[in-house]
């Protein structure tokens, strides 16, 4: 027997093991001696946690890319980018005025991959608020928003106020003089609120004027509160995309 | 009926006994298709059909004895031929022989939702969407990957209180909004204006617009709107970006550099 009989071997008996078995369901297409057969294609979705995402079937005109331009679901994915690479960020990073700017500096110089990962979630953020806004744009241009989607619409605006929340938390967590005063304009717009204006930007900052406390602040709601919030959002919105007669159209 | 346990057929046939006035076998019968269905009911009001075995006028009414055995409210409706319905017959009962509820009918399952099917060209979720999505996480993920090589994100000096940057500029998403607010007095217009009602009026959206087509050619006035505001947020945020520099006035670019410092390492400034 060559080693590659064996090498081949072993990994069939692997494939075809008890573990191997209890960890694919029926119809996945990893498991051994899958075929391709209409049923086995709705296997792959019902059987598997993808059924919380997508039905077994789906509009034909719905698949082709230059309907939705898969903008939604490009922003989802960003949006697992972006926690991946934050969770990597976490790792380097004391939200406090003394040691931000510092663990940002020896992040880009001196942790491996630090750089690359730092500018996958800075530039992943911007392109999220870009793919968000042209998602939004295109539901609008289908008139997807109307019966039975009204809801999904409003659901939909929330989540493009929680991701330009999120983005602009994240602005100010550098603590270099572009986080700073950027931050600093964007809460000045806020106190020009009528009337709670001032309490508006203090509840905001944390504090009468950018500063420590709003490092603090806006790194918790950045890394925890607006992601949980999102995320049941979202959540909200998916099961609303199905529920609602999945993808709209055809126009 | 094939698939109805026998206990719960029997007891569905107790049940029509009683209404129809016939014995409990008969009843078995009928409800089995082996016989058919009394056109005559002997001592019954009214007839009832083979799904809803029996509705007796006074059901729930009539009290039970927890220790009875089965067959006593069968056997009331006509005592002749009720005389072969006798409690040990009944199997039916409780571990003791007890019973505490009643069997009214046997209602056969139907569907809670009524769904119309209505034809549509579906295709199979796997491979014909989830391959496309899987080329654009891909995608996504190249461009960002080669976007974070080329492109070093800025990071200016330390943050320091006493050295106000001319000109301070929000983060591009708002910076529309700073251009916005740079034509009014803040007063007057305030944030107020874009944001809040900007929000409200783009939840609104689906409540205003009560057109239900959405077919292109029938909306052009909303198509219109939205092409304004999209342009108008875009025009506004191109001037913010590119033609705003010291004391957020007005700059052209190609004289004096661009003075937005996300774009620091993407185009090699003059002006600064
Ligand atoms: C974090 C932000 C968002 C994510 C991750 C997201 C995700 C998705 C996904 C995956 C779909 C399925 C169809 C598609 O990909 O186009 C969808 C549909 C939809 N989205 Fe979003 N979305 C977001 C923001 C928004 C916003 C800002 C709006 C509108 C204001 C919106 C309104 C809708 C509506 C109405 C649909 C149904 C479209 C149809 O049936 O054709 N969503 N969304």
């Amino acid at each position: 027997m060559t080693l590659r009989e064996r090498v081949k071997e072993a990994g069939d008996k692997l494939h075809g093991s008890q573990l191997v078995d209890s960890i694919l369901r029926p119809g996945s297409p990893f498991k051994q001696g899958y075929s391709d057969s209409p049923r086995n294609r709705s296997y792959v979705i019902m059987n598997n946690v993808l059924y919380h995402l997508h039905p077994v079937k789906v509009k034909r005109h719905g698949v082709r890319l230059s309907y939705t331009l898969c903008l939604g679901g490009i922003s989802f994915f960003l949006f697992i980018l972006l926690t991946i690479t934050g969770i990597f960020l976490m790792f380097y990073y004391a939200p406090t005025a003394e040691n931000a700017y510092q663990d940002i500096q020896e992040l880009s110089t001196s942790v491996a991959f630090g750089s690359l990962v730092r500018n996958m979630h800075r530039w992943g953020a911007h392109l999220m608020v870009l793919s968000v806004f042209l998602h939004m744009s295109r539901v609008f241009y289908h008139g997807a928003y109307k019966a039975p989607r009204e809801f999904n619409w409003v659901v939909g605006v929330i989540l493009l106020l929680l991701t330009l929340l999120l983005s602009f938390t994240g602005y100010l967590l550098p603590w270099d003089q572009l986080a700073l005063w950027a931050v600093t304009v964007g809460t000045n717009m806020a106190s020009f609120v009528p009337v709670f204006g001032g309490q508006v930007q203090f509840l905001l900052l944390g504090a009468v004027a950018v500063s420590a406390d709003t490092l603090l602040r806006w790194y918790v709601l950045h890394v925890l509160f607006l992601p949980f919030v999102i995320v049941i959002f979202m959540a909200v919105h998916f099961w609303r995309v199905r529920k609602d007669g999945g993808i709209s159209g055809p126009l | 009926m094939a698939e109805l346990p026998e206990h719960l057929l029997r007891r569905s046939a107790e049940a029509k006994a009683k209404a129809l006035g016939i014995s409990v076998d008969e009843a078995m019968a009928i409800l089995k298709g082996d016989a058919p269905e009394p056109s005559e009911p002997a001592a019954a009001p009214e007839p009832a059909a083979p799904e809803e075995p029996a509705t007796p006028a006074e059901p729930a009414t009539e009290p039970e004895p927890t220790a009875a055995p089965v067959a006593t409210a069968t056997a009331v409706a006509d005592p002749t031929k009720a005389t072969r319905v006798v409690p040990q017959e009944a199997p039916v009962a409780g571990p003791e022989g007890a019973r505490t509820q009643r069997l009214l009918t046997v209602v056969r399952a139907k569907a809670i939702q009524q769904t119309k099917p209505e034809p549509q060209d579906k295709v199979n979720t796997w491979p014909h969407l989830m391959l496309i999505e899987f080329a654009a996480l891909l995608a996504v993920s190249a461009i960002l990957v080669i976007m974070s090589v080329a492109l070093q994100a800025p990071l200016l000096e330390a943050a320091n209180f006493n050295a106000t940057p001319n000109p301070s500029k929000a983060p591009w998403y708002f910076l529309g909004l700073q251009e916005l607010l740079s034509y009014f007095d803040p007063g007057v217009a305030g944030v107020s204006v874009p944001l809040i009602v900007g929000f409200a009026a783009l939840m609104g959206v689906p409540y205003i617009d009560k057109n239900p087509s959405n077919k292109p050619s029938d909306r052009k006035f909303a198509v219109m709107l939205f092409t304004f505001f999209i342009a108008g947020s875009a025009t506004l945020t191109i001037i913010g970006v590119l033609f705003r520099g010291p004391g957020f006035n007005f700059t052209y670019p190609w004289r004096d550099g661009i003075f937005f410092d996300d774009l620091k390492d993407w185009i090699p400034l003059e002006g600064h």
